[in-house]
């Protein structure tokens, strides 16, 4: 990914020695709104100022893309899949500590969340999360410790847990351990648990982004499949951030942080509609409100106190997670 | 000091350890260098936790077990393609590097696919009961898989050296064919076959593209050390993920070296005994 990224960066910047460049390193599941958003950004910044913008467009597992800029991929923006990636770019001071300020809504042009995917027809009657710890049913799910949807799954089966169990954590701690034992496969990316569930025919459940569920059933029919949103799930914040250090030395400053702002603008929220993610303008919002299920949201400031402390608790090693299958 | 015959000794081998320093020693110490960036402490508890105990007996019992089978097989496959001329032998001498040219997250979708309880093996394994993929066996098939043309590669050309007259001798002396086998050939070919498991097996302990995906990766049960060196990294765990790194290597220096010292021996006792 990373020499691919740097290839297309030197190729471009010879082709198109007069146009600007941007790098944009972002995560799996975003491959299809980046390529269909450069493309109208690019006009957009043309037609405002005269000059050639090149976007490129760089994916990857959201941490391992993390670790490619930590270790010197020229980044000038992410777009990552959680706020504790960008953090760990922040503690290597490539961008200020309070980066999350620097764009509205917590620097998330779009959100997301989890949902479930089932077999058509839902033979197992999956509802709820509940459904997902009772005895006899697959759950297919990646591994957190190495995938940061796998995270956001967790979280959101632990903000309902919380809820419905009134915060007794014992409870909460053997309720999510009932889900992971009925997963037979812990994939190592949000990817790869989709291909086992989709292709492989694993598991009557697979724990998604809202997303990458649309997505697959757009790619392989309603015939085969369902979503089922669940009463309660996590809001997923994917953040963006223009990575100072590195924007400042190629001079594209303005240009990056025009580049995220232009998400915000009804041109780019409703590119993100279109590729399933929730928009954040009201009004495009109500454009695509009928496409998702109805949920209440929970945010991870609200029920975890924020990322940092959401991965200590959690998924550090000797965290909640490891603990399930502790001895 | 004795005059050196051949010229350009200094100039090669000063060449080689400048190579191997680039190539080799340098990564080697910039690993090192990152294990004991940090505490003792730390790394000490990440390399002897319990999990990753379990990951060390699945990565190189599992890769003992798949560089074995190979040598089996690998020696019957080696010695049908250099002993016997048949129609299709050259498509099948091919074949066999399939694996060297494969990328390995390919290959593991690929036997993924194959295994998987709805694949074409997996289908019918499954239900005598037997699971492939997402278990231990399904990582022993994908380290086979890798592993296997090391050890036909490195016995062919020993395989091919070995002439006819030897064995009509051993045949003139009243040898059977048995015997003529396993006092002949195979100690000629022996070297080379242990070597040939040693290469496969060491690929096998490092190997992750393939495994992941056929493996399941459950905690404690099939998570290869790899695997865990990635979750060390996802976060940010550099030391971690470096001090495991430091482990294997360590554990397959001494493998390679008791290998080694088994090689000597044989090498002389086998020169010994029957020059």
């Amino acid at each position: 990914m990373k020499k691919i990224a740097a290839v297309l960066a030197l190729l471009a910047s010879i082709g198109l020695a007069s146009g600007a460049e941007l790098l944009n390193v972002s995560y799996d599941p975003t491959r299809e709104l980046y390529t269909e958003y450069n493309a109208a950004f690019a006009k957009y910044w043309k037609s405002k100022t005269g000059q050639d913008v090149t976007v490129n467009q760089s994916h990857g597992g959201s941490g391992k893309q993390a670790r490619s800029v930590l270790d010197g991929l020229e980044a000038d923006v992410v777009t990552l899949a959680l706020a504790y990636d960008i953090d760990a770019l922040a503690e290597k001071k490539l961008l200020p500590d309070d980066w999350q300020k620097a764009f509205p809504e917590n620097s998330s042009p779009y959100t997301s969340t989890i949902v479930f995917l089932v077999r058509k027809g839902n033979p197992k009657g999956i509802k709820d999360w509940d459904d997902l710890a009772k005895p006899g049913i697959a759950v297919i799910t990646p591994n957190p410790k190495t995938s940061g949807g796998a995270r956001w799954n967790y979280l959101g089966a632990w903000a309902y847990a919380e809820q419905k169990l009134n915060k007794d954590e014992a409870k909460v701690k053997d309720f999510i351990g009932k889900i992971y034992k009925n997963a037979p496969v812990l994939d190592s990316g949000a990817r790869g648990a989709t291909t086992t569930f989709v292709q492989r025919g694993l598991g009557d459940v697979l724990i998604a982004w809202e997303n990458e569920a649309y997505l697959a059933l757009k790619e392989f029919g309603p015939e085969k499949f369902e979503i089922v949103t669940p009463s309660i799930s996590i809001l997923a914040e994917p953040p963006v951030a223009v990575v100072d250090v590195v924007a400042k030395r190629h001079k594209t400053e303005d240009l990056a942080k025009a580049y995220l702002n232009y998400l915000y603008s009804e041109e780019g929220q409703d590119i993100a509609g279109k590729n399933f993610y929730r928009p954040r303008d009201p009004k495009v919002a109500a454009k695509y409100a009928s496409q998702f299920g109805k949920v209440s949201l929970v945010t991870i400031d609200d029920v975890f106190g924020g990322w940092k402390k959401a991965q200590a608790t959690h998924f550090a090693d000797g965290g909640t997670f490891d603990q399930i299958y502790a001895k | 000091m004795k005059r050196r015959i051949l010229p350009g000794f200094r100039l090669t081998l000063g060449y080689s350890v400048i190579y191997l320093t680039l190539i080799v020693l340098i990564p080697f110490v910039a690993l090192t260098a990152r294990a004991f960036n940090g505490t003792w402490a730390h790394v000490w508890g990440v390399v002897t936790s319990h999990r990753l105990i379990v990951s060390y007996q699945l990565s190189f019992g599992t890769a003992l077990v798949a560089s074995l089978i190979n040598g089996v097989f690998g020696f019957i496959t080696a010695w049908v393609l250099t002993r016997y001329r048949f129609p299709g032998r050259r498509v099948i001498d091919s074949l066999i590097d399939l694996p060297f040219a494969l990328p390995t997250a390919v290959a593991g979708i690929a036997l993924t696919a194959l295994y998987a309880p709805n694949g074409w093996v997996g289908a019918p394994l499954a239900k005598l009961g037997i699971a492939v993929a997402f278990n231990r066996l399904g990582i022993l098939i994908a380290l086979v898989f890798i592993g296997f043309p090391f050890v036909v590669r490195t016995l062919q050309p020993v395989l091919a050296a070995l002439t006819n007259d030897v064995e009509e001798a051993a045949a003139l002396l009243g040898a059977s064919r048995f015997q003529t086998f396993r006092r002949v050939i195979f100690p000629a070919a022996l070297p080379a076959l242990i070597t040939g498991i040693t290469l496969s097996f060491g690929r096998a302990v490092g190997e992750y593209g393939s495994v992941v995906f056929i493996s399941g990766n459950i905690p404690f049960k099939t998570e290869i050390t790899p695997l865990l060196i990635i979750a060390k990294l996802e976060q940010y765990d550099y030391q971690g993920a470096a001090g495991i790194g430091l482990v294997m290597l360590l554990a397959s220096f001494l493998i390679l070296a008791f290998v080694n010292a088994i090689q000597w021996w044989n090498t002389r006792r086998f020169n010994s005994s029957s020059l």
